[in-house]
C-alpha cells in the first residue's frame, strides 16, 4: 500500500476508496475502451470538503487526478494515469437549487444531464443541451467537454447555458467563476473551463441556465435520391432564416441498419434522409413546417413527410436515436468520429469518407448533426480480426484531417482526451500548442490535473510527423532536434 | 483590401517585438469610439483601422470572418443584404465603431438575455500577442472543442491579452417581425412580470424599465408575435423600436448627463437597490445604468452584495479602478494568464486592472 493510499483513506469513509485491481477495473477506461489503464485508487469524495482534502494530499505528494463523470466520454478524457488517482464526481449528486424566478439551476458536477430538465418540468422550464447520453452523463462532463445534442443548433452548447462554475485547482484553491449574472469583472474564464476537459481544475458546482419548455414541437423526414441534395436541403432552410431546433442527416448505410433494427419507417432506398424538429408556439410551428417542406421539396427531396402526431414526430425520432445501437449489430465494433465542418462541404467530405472506406477496407455509417456541421461517422471493424483496430483508427485520422483540410475542426463535441491528440498537431501549429501548454501551466502548475490529455507535447507532435507547414510557417523553427 | 495584409501583419508584429523588448506599452486602438471604456492608459497607439475588410462571408453558413479593423456598419450592411444580423447588437458608440474594439470590449445590446452575448457568437480568433505571435484560435464552425475555447477569453478582454486581428462570427437571420410595447407600472411589478415572461415563450427579445415604463420587444415569426402580443395585451408603442437602437447606443435623453454613469450587472430579480440617483434597467433586470455621486466603495459593496458587478462606465475617474475588484485568488489567476500571453504587459497596460 502506497502512503498516498494510506493518506487518503485516512480521510476519506472507507467505501470511498478504491484500490483492488478488480474494482479498479470499473474505472479503466471511459466508452472509448480501446484505451484502458488501470489507475493507482479510485476516490468517491462525497462533498466538496473532501474533494479538497484529496486534492490537497495528491498535490503534496505530486500524484495525478484525473476527475471522473460518468465516464461515457468518447476520447478518453477520463482515462485514468497509472499510478495516478481516478476522482469520480458521482456522489456530488445533488440537485442544490431550481430558481423558476431566475430562471437558473445550481447543480453538483455529478448530478446527470436529464435529471436537471426532468427537475426543471414542473416550472415549464429546461435544461437545453441534450447529449444522447443524457440520461446517463454527467453535468461535470458536460462542462469538460463542452458538450451538445441534438439541440444545440439552435440553443447552444454548455458554454451557452452555464451562468457560474465552482472549481477547485491542484494548489487547493477554491475559485467561484461567473455568478447569478449575465457577466462578470475580467477575462471571461468561464468560457476558458468550460471544454477544458478536466485539465484546468475540478468543477464542484455548476450554475446552468433554464429556459422555457417550446409549447409544440413538429418532425418532418425528408428522403434524397443523393447526399447532395440532402446537402442542398440543408443550406436551403438555414437561407431561408429559420433555425430548426434540430437537423439531423443519415446516410444509406445508416438507414438501413436503423430499419432493420427498429423499423422507424425510414424509406431503405433513399441516398440520405434528413430529420428536421421545429419548435416555438403552435402558429409559428405551423408555418415554419410548411415553409421547410416546399423548401425540402425544392431542393430536390423525393419524398417529405410531416409528423401528423406526437406518436408519429416520435417514431421519426427513434430511428434516429436508436442509430447507434443499431449499427452496433451489424457490426462488431464501431468507432465513433467527431469532426465539424463547414455546411457547404457535407457532400464532398462524405465522398472522401466512403473512398476511404473502401480504401481501408472498413465500412462506415453516417448519422450526424448537419445542421451545425458535425460529422459523426461510425467505423465499423471487428477488434477480435488482428490489425482492424489500428487501420480503423488510421481511418479515423484520416477523416478529421479531412475535416480540418475543408476549414473545419477535429472535434465538435467529443473533446480530443487522448485519442485525438495526435490531430491536435495538424490543427494548431507549435506556437498555439506551447500557448495552451502555458494555460495549463497557469491553472496547474505541476501539472497534475489529467496529464497528458488534450494538449500533444510537441515531441509527440514531431513523433507523429504530422507537422506539416502550417499557415507558411516551417514546423518548430525554434526547435533543434528531438 | 488595398493593402497587403501580410505586410501589415509583418510590421505590426515587429512593433510587438520592438516594444517588448524596450518594455514601452501599447494602446490598441480601432476606430477609437470606446476609448471611454475601462482605465485611463497611456503608450504609443497601434491603430488597426488599415486591416479592415469582410475576408469571408457565407449566408448558408451563418458565418462571417472579417480583419478586426473592419466597421461594424460595414459588417451589419452586408450581413442586412442577406435578412441577417449580428445576434448580440453590440453597441457602436460612435460610427466608426469596429468589429474588433466591439469583440474586445464585449459590450452587448438589450437582446443579450434572450439571443446571447457577444462571447456567444464569437468562434475564432486570429491574433497578436504580446510575444509578438500571431496565433489562431476556434475556427468557422459552430461546433469546436479542439484546444482551449482561447477566442471566447479574448473577448471582452480589452486587448489585454492580445490585439485581435480577423475575428470568426456566427450571425443568425433576422427576425421576420419586430414590434413594441409599452405600459406603465411601478418597479416592482415590471420586475415580476420580466423575469415572469421570459420563463415563457413569448418571442421576448428585450425588455426595460426606465421612466416609469416597462417596455418591451418582441421579435420572431409573426404568427409568433402575433400570439404572444394577445397573451401580453400591452398597448403598442407605436413606431418606438427606435427606441431599442437609441437605448443600444446610449442616445436615450437619460445617458444625456454629465454625472458619471455606472453598469450594474445582477441577477434579474435584484430588487430595489439601496443607492441613491437615476436608474435606468435593461436586459429584463439584468443589466442596470445608474447616474450617481455615490462614492465607488458603496456601489462595488452594495453590488456586490447583489451577487453582481459594478462598472464605472462614462465620467468620473477613470484613473482609478472602472471594475469591480477581483477576489486575491482570481486575480492572481489573471496575471498568471496576463503573463501567458504578453510577458511584459505592454498590451493596454492598466486598461482593464491598475495590476496588469
Ligand atoms: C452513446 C453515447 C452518446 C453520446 N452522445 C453525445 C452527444 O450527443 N453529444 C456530446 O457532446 N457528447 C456525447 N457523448 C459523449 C459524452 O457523453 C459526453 O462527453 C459527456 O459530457 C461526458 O460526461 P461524463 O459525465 O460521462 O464524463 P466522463 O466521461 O466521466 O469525463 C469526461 C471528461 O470530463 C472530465 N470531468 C468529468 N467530471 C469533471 C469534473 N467534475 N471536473 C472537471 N473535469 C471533469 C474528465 O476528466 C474527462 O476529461 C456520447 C457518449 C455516448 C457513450
Amino acid at each position: 500500500m502506497s502512503s498516498v493510499i494510506e493518506r487518503l483513506r485516512a480521510i476519506l469513509p472507507e467505501e470511498a476508496v478504491i484500490s483492488g485491481p478488480e474494482s479498479l477495473q470499473v474505472y479503466e477506461c471511459d466508452a472509448l475502451s480501446a484505451y484502458r489503464t488501470l489507475p493507482r485508487c479510485v476516490v468517491l469524495p462525497a462533498d466538496i470538503d473532501q474533494v479538497l482534502a484529496v486534492i490537497r494530499i495528491c498535490h503534496a505528494e505530486n500524484i495525478p487526478v484525473v476527475a471522473r463523470g460518468a465516464g461515457t466520454g468518447l476520447s478518453g478524457g477520463a482515462l485514468p494515469v497509472a499510478d495516478g488517482v481516478v476522482m469520480s464526481l458521482a456522489k456530488l449528486n445533488r440537485i442544490l437549487a431550481i430558481d423558476p424566478d431566475r430562471r437558473l439551476a445550481r447543480v453538483q458536477p455529478g448530478v446527470r444531464n436529464l435529471s436537471v430538465s426532468e427537475a426543471a418540468a414542473p416550472y415549464g422550464l429546461f435544461y437545453a443541451p441534450d447529449p444522447s447520453s443524457q440520461i446517463a452523463c454527467t453535468i461535470g462532463g458536460n462542462v469538460a467537454e463542452n458538450s451538445g445534442g441534438v439541440h444545440c443548433l439552435k440553443y447552444g452548447l454548455t458554454v451557452h447555458n452555464i451562468t457560474a462554475l465552482k472549481i477547485i485547482t491542484i494548489e487547493g484553491e477554491l475559485l467561484v467563476i461567473g455568478s447569478e449574472a449575465l457577466d462578470t469583472p475580467g477575462f471571461d474564464l468561464l468560457a476558458l473551463l468550460t471544454g477544458s476537459e478536466g485539465m484546468l481544475g475540478v468543477v464542484v458546482e455548476v450554475t446552468l441556465k433554464l429556459l422555457p419548455k417550446p409549447v409544440q414541437q413538429q418532425i418532418l423526414l425528408a428522403a434524397f435520391d443523393s447526399v447532395d441534395a440532402a446537402g442542398n436541403g440543408v443550406a436551403a432552410i438555414i437561407a431561408a432564416g429559420i433555425i430548426p431546433a434540430g437537423l439531423e442527416m443519415m446516410d444509406n448505410a445508416g438507414i438501413r441498419a436503423v430499419e432493420s433494427y427498429i423499423h422507424a419507417g425510414y424509406p431503405v432506398d433513399a441516398a440520405a434522409i434528413l430529420l428536421c424538429e421545429l419548435d416555438g408556439v403552435q402558429e409559428e410551428v405551423d408555418s415554419s413546417s410548411k415553409e421547410v417542406a416546399d423548401i425540402l421539396i425544392k431542393s430536390g427531396a423525393s419524398e417529405v413527410r410531416m409528423a401528423k402526431d406526437k406518436a408519429e414526430g416520435e417514431k421519426f425520432w427513434a430511428g434516429r436515436k436508436a442509430a447507434f445501437p443499431a449499427v452496433g449489430r451489424i457490426a462488431a465494433d464501431y468507432y465513433c468520429m467527431d469532426g465539424t465542418i463547414p455546411r457547404k462541404h457535407i457532400a464532398r467530405v462524405l465522398q472522401t469518407i466512403n473512398d476511404l472506406s473502401r480504401q481501408y477496407g472498413l465500412g462506415v455509417v453516417n448519422v450526424f448533426h448537419a445542421g451545425d456541421g458535425n460529422l459523426h461517422p461510425l467505423i465499423l471493424y471487428d477488434v477480435a480480426v488482428p490489425g482492424e483496430l489500428e487501420r480503423a483508427e488510421e481511418f479515423g485520422g484520416k477523416i478529421l484531417e479531412t475535416c480540418v483540410a475543408v476549414g473545419g475542426t477535429i472535434t465538435g463535441e467529443h473533446g480530443v482526451g487522448i485519442e485525438k491528440i495526435n490531430q491536435m498537431c495538424v490543427q494548431f501549429n507549435a506556437q498555439e500548442l506551447i500557448l495552451f501548454h502555458d494555460i495549463k501551466h497557469a491553472f496547474d502548475p505541476p501539472g497534475l490535473l489529467n496529464p497528458g490529455k488534450a494538449v500533444p507535447t510537441l515531441k509527440r507532435c514531431a513523433e507523429f510527423g504530422a507537422m506539416h507547414v502550417h499557415a507558411g510557417q516551417l514546423p518548430f523553427p525554434e526547435l533543434e532536434r528531438f | 483590401m488595398s493593402v497587403n495584409i501580410s505586410n501589415l501583419y509583418q510590421e505590426l508584429s515587429e512593433r510587438v517585438i520592438a516594444a517588448r523588448n524596450s518594455g514601452q506599452p501599447l494602446i490598441i486602438k480601432g476606430g477609437g469610439s470606446k476609448q471611454f471604456y475601462g482605465r485611463n492608459v497611456i503608450g504609443d497607439v497601434i491603430d488597426l483601422r488599415a486591416c479592415s475588410g469582410i475576408i469571408a462571408y457565407e449566408p448558408t453558413e451563418l458565418v462571417i470572418t472579417a480583419y478586426a479593423g473592419t466597421r461594424l456598419q460595414e459588417i451589419e450592411n452586408a450581413l442586412a443584404q442577406h435578412g441577417q444580423m449580428l445576434p448580440f447588437e453590440p453597441p457602436g458608440f460612435g460610427d466608426y465603431a469596429t468589429l474588433g474594439g466591439a469583440v474586445a470590449c464585449g459590450l452587448s445590446g438589450p437582446g443579450r438575455p434572450y439571443t446571447g452575448s457577444v462571447r456567444d457568437y464569437v468562434l475564432g480568433i486570429k491574433c497578436l500577442t504580446g510575444k509578438g505571435e500571431i496565433l489562431t484560435f476556434g475556427g468557422q464552425v459552430m461546433k469546436n472543442v479542439a484546444g482551449y475555447d482561447v477566442s471566447r477569453l479574448m473577448t471582452g478582454a480589452l486587448g489585454t491579452l492580445g490585439i485581435i486581428l480577423e475575428v470568426s462570427i456566427k450571425v443568425m437571420p433576422r427576425p421576420e417581425y419586430e414590434t413594441a410595447l409599452t405600459r406603465k407600472t411601478d418597479f416592482n411589478t415590471a420586475l415580476t412580470s420580466m423575469n415572469a415572461w421570459a420563463g415563457e415563450s413569448l418571442s421576448l427579445s428585450a425588455a426595460s424599465y426606465d421612466d416609469g415604463q416597462l417596455n418591451i420587444r418582441l421579435s420572431g415569426k409573426e404568427t409568433a408575435v402575433a400570439s404572444a402580443r394577445k397573451i401580453l395585451a400591452m398597448e403598442e408603442s407605436g413606431t418606438e423600436l427606435d427606441y431599442w437602437s437609441q437605448l443600444r447606443e446610449h442616445q436615450l435623453a437619460f445617458f444625456k448627463d454629465t454625472k458619471p454613469l455606472w453598469r450594474l450587472s445582477v441577477p434579474s430579480t435584484t430588487g430595489n437597490m439601496n443607492l441613491a440617483g437615476d436608474w435606468l434597467i435593461d436586459w429584463g433586470g439584468a443589466q442596470r445604468w445608474l447616474k450617481t455621486d455615490e462614492p465607488v466603495d458603496n456601489i462595488h459593496r452594495i453590488t456586490e452584495q447583489a451577487g453582481g458587478h459594478a462598472t464605472l462606465f462614462r465620467g468620473g475617474d477613470h484613473d482609478g479602478e472602472v471594475f469591480q475588484p477581483l477576489k486575491p485568488a482570481l486575480m492572481q489567476l489573471h496575471l498568471r494568464l496576463k503573463q501567458v500571453f504578453d510577458p511584459v504587459w505592454i498590451l493596454n497596460r492598466g486598461r482593464m486592472y491598475r495590476d496588469f
